[in-house]
């Protein structure tokens, strides 16, 4: 029996059941791996820097993060009397809700199979297939930038200001080459669609038959697409080596200076929900999302913490870049290698 | 697009700002992100050491002095006891003990300034793990200055004619241990830092000085053997016998943060190589000079020998009294030229005492080290001259 796929028109409150709990589980496990990110990321330096990490709050230090949560919930909330208030409240949540809204589009298992009234559904364990997937997380990205931008002028503070600027500039030049790294992707794939890639990339290498034990993950093919992806992603979310924005032996703490209480709490979700999203996006993209030895969504996620891990590691490592050179790397090395991969890229699928 | 850029932003970097190294107060002019126009504004943290000085004792100065280069504790009190032993006429009768040990702390105590430098710089732009290695190092130190001193930051552990007390019964040891470690630890800074591409782009270039500028404004130190000019007082104007030990003086030619950052690293080196000659020259010897009038006599004999006990309440109601006259002694800090001159008019203080510092006089060097410059560069900068500002304001 050939399972159904549920439908909005078919069976309507179905549909919207198993939506709402796809919706909730997602965002859930999103805020629990936001939570326990910055505890895997205290505990992860600690150790790589010869200290303990947060390790007195409840066992092992693991209450830490709800603890740091309600701390910062029951700070005073500052508005600085000069701050433009209506825009001083709104950028913590543009800068969190895109972080957020990419997770909808990311597929993170196959496809779910329950019984129901004597029928078979099948349930992809995606919030929704956008045809557009691809497209709409780029998006999501960019719109992350006007918090930013927002928090650093509403602040009227000279250091936000610094801050906000850069991370303008910084994002808008390095989401050029990351989109141009995914364009090279979705030449191979011929679709849009992030369930589509990853469809794609469960079949053999090159589509020969005698490489079938390796996965046709587009890391393989597009090495140089991958690591243009990283980097430049590195530096969308603001991650060291790339964290100029809120560079804090600079600018003090850049664009969240005047921030306290639960909007500074936001900015700092939303940094670690970047870091999720975009290490799921990288998984879909090239590691060949959900595929693996394991059950589904343990491959997604196995893969996922070993992006964060990544990012963690080389924040412990790498000193800063600055400003000029920034943009000499993204406009002068970044960009042109992604168009040059888009045209070898193309120059291949059209010779095989 | 300079044509377009007719203001200017004035930003006050400090006296709250988590990399101007204390309260230092930069008033910087921002064209976009181009820094026109840096003054340095100081005299937050002064104490009026020099003033407070004219109304103590010789020996009730030493402890003001561990609060001049609060990371370097033992260079200034070494700088202090040296000027005033120079001024009483005593030089030549120190103990080669007390002088050996004098090295040994001298020395630990270039590593220690050293480290906290090198932990600070390195987090200023960005690498912060370096932060967390440098101080377990410097730890090791400040176990050994509480071992010998009481203290771990604010030694005031020499005294005019010699020591507050002896080396603790295994320190010895302790210490060559440590002295031994140091190249390996040095290796390891080096791996993370030297190599690094990102950390050679924000130093290399960042900061020049030429080496005239840099003698025209006074610079002295590792700031200015990175320029290339081959001086350090320890080998051309010996104190303490450091005369008797075989280093080397780094120098290099490229001006700029990078070579400042190696030249630091290779004297630390070279500072684990000094102590460890002087711990192999270490013998028994008494650690207090044999004067007297001077220094304070052994407990034990102030109250079995009638004339200690009258040096003893002499030296402790009302000091000692050097021949009116001026002089001037400096030693190589671990930041520079390190001077004091002392005036004296025969009275038991001091009637001046002036202190050079050299973080005060480096710091001269930043307008022009950084104008034209980038924001992220001033940092970098601040880092590299390596201020204190407790020297600096006194």
């Amino acid at each position: 029996m050939t399972p159904e796929v549920l439908t909005l028109s078919q069976t309507p409150w179905l549909f919207t059941g198993v939506m709402l709990v796809k919706i909730i589980v997602a965002f859930v496990a999103t805020l629990l791996i936001v939570a326990y990110a910055t505890y895997a990321e205290r505990k992860i330096i600690g150790r790589m820097q010869t200290r303990m990490g947060p390790n007195m709050t409840g066992p092992k230090g693991l209450l830490q993060p709800i603890a740091d949560g309600l701390k910062l919930f029951f700070k005073e909330d500052i508005i600085p009397s000069q701050a433009h208030w209506f825009a001083f409240i709104l950028a913590p949540m543009m800068i969190l809700a895109p972080a957020f809204i990419s997770i909808s589009v990311i597929p993170f298992g196959g496809d779910l199979q329950f019984t129901y009234d004597g029928t078979l559904y099948a349930v992809p364990m995606q919030i929704t297939d956008l045809n557009i997937g691809v497209l709409f997380v780029v998006a999501m990205a960019g719109l992350g930038v006007y918090g930013i931008v927002l928090a650093g002028l509403a602040s009227n503070s000279k250091y936000a200001l610094l801050g906000g600027i850069r991370s303008t500039a910084q994002m808008i030049s390095y989401e050029l080459a990351v989109g141009l790294a995914i364009v090279a992707i979705f030449m191979l794939s011929e679709t849009l669609s992030l369930r589509g890639i990853v469809a794609v990339q469960q079949l053999p290498l090159w589509g020969l038959e005698s490489l079938s034990f390796i996965p046709n993950w587009y890391i393989f093919c597009q090495p140089l697409a991958f690591g243009l992806f990283v980097v430049g992603s590195m530096a969308e979310i603001n991650r060291t080596p790339f964290d100029l924005p809120e560079a804090e032996t600079e600018l003090v703490s850049g664009f969240c200076t005047e921030y306290s209480a639960m909007k500074y709490a936001l900015f700092f979700m939303a940094e670690y929900a970047n870091m999720i999203t975009v290490s799921a996006i990288a998984t879909t993209l090239f590691l060949g999302g959900w595929g693996g030895p394991f059950y589904g969504w343990i491959n997604f996620l196995i893969k996922v913490f070993g992006f964060m891990f990544f990012f963690i590691w080389i924040r412990a490592t790498f000193p800063r870049l600055r400003y000029d050179q920034l943009m000499f790397l993204g406009w002068k090395i970044m960009l042109p290698l992604a168009l040059v991969n888009i045209v070898i890229t193309g120059i291949a699928i059209l010779l095989w | 697009m300079a044509a377009n850029t007719s203001e200017t932003m004035t930003i006050n970097m400090g006296p709250q700002h988590p990399s101007t190294h204390g309260v230092l107060q930069l008033i910087l002019e921002l064209d976009g992100e181009i820094v026109q126009k840096a003054t340095p504004h100081i005299g937050f943290l002064h104490r009026g050491i020099e003033k407070l000085s004219e109304h103590r004792t010789y020996h009730q100065i030493i402890p003001l002095t561990d609060r001049l280069d609060y990371l370097a504790p033992m260079s200034n009190n070494l700088g202090y006891v040296l000027a005033v032993e120079k001024l009483l006429g005593i030089t030549d009768e120190i103990p080669e003990r007390v002088q050996r040990i004098r090295v040994i702390m001298a020395e630990l105590t270039r590593l220690k300034s050293h480290l906290v430098w090198l932990a600070c710089h390195a987090l200023d732009i960005g690498a912060m793990t370096v932060f967390l290695y440098c101080f377990r190092e410097r730890e090791c130190i400040t176990d050994i200055y509480e071992k010998v001193s009481g203290a771990r930051m604010t030694s005031n552990y020499f005294r005019v004619g010699g020591l507050a007390d002896d080396l603790p019964d295994g320190l010895e040891g302790e210490i060559r241990t440590f002295a031994e470690s140091i190249p390996a630890h040095v290796e390891e800074y080096e791996g993370l830092l030297t190599g690094n591409k990102i950390w050679q782009k924000r130093t290399i270039g960042v900061g020049k000085i030429s080496a005239e500028a840099a003698v025209d404004i006074g610079i002295t130190g590792p700031a200015l053997r990175a320029s290339g000019v081959d001086w350090d007082l320890r080998r051309d104007n010996p104190y303490s016998g450091y005369e008797d030990y075989d280093f080397e003086v780094p120098v290099r030619q490229g001006c700029d943060t990078f070579d400042r950052y190696r030249v630091r690293l290779d004297e630390m080196r070279q500072s684990a190589r000094i102590v460890l000659q002087a711990l192999d020259k270490l013998k028994p010897g008494p650690i207090l000079a044999d004067c007297p009038k001077i220094v304070l006599p052994p407990k034990q004999e102030v109250v079995s020998n009638i004339e200690s006990l009258i040096h003893h309440f002499k030296i402790v109601t009302e000091g000692f009294h050097p021949e009116p006259g001026e002089i001037y002694q400096s030693v190589e800090a671990p930041k520079g030229e390190l001077g004091f001159y002392l005036i004296s008019d025969g009275s038991a203080h001091p009637f001046r005492m002036k202190i050079r510092p050299p973080s005060f006089v480096n710091l001269q060097g930043l307008p022009q080290m950084v104008e034209g410059k980038l924001l992220a560069d001033v940092i970098a900068v601040i880092g590299t001259l390596d201020i204190v500002l407790g020297e600096i304001d006194r």
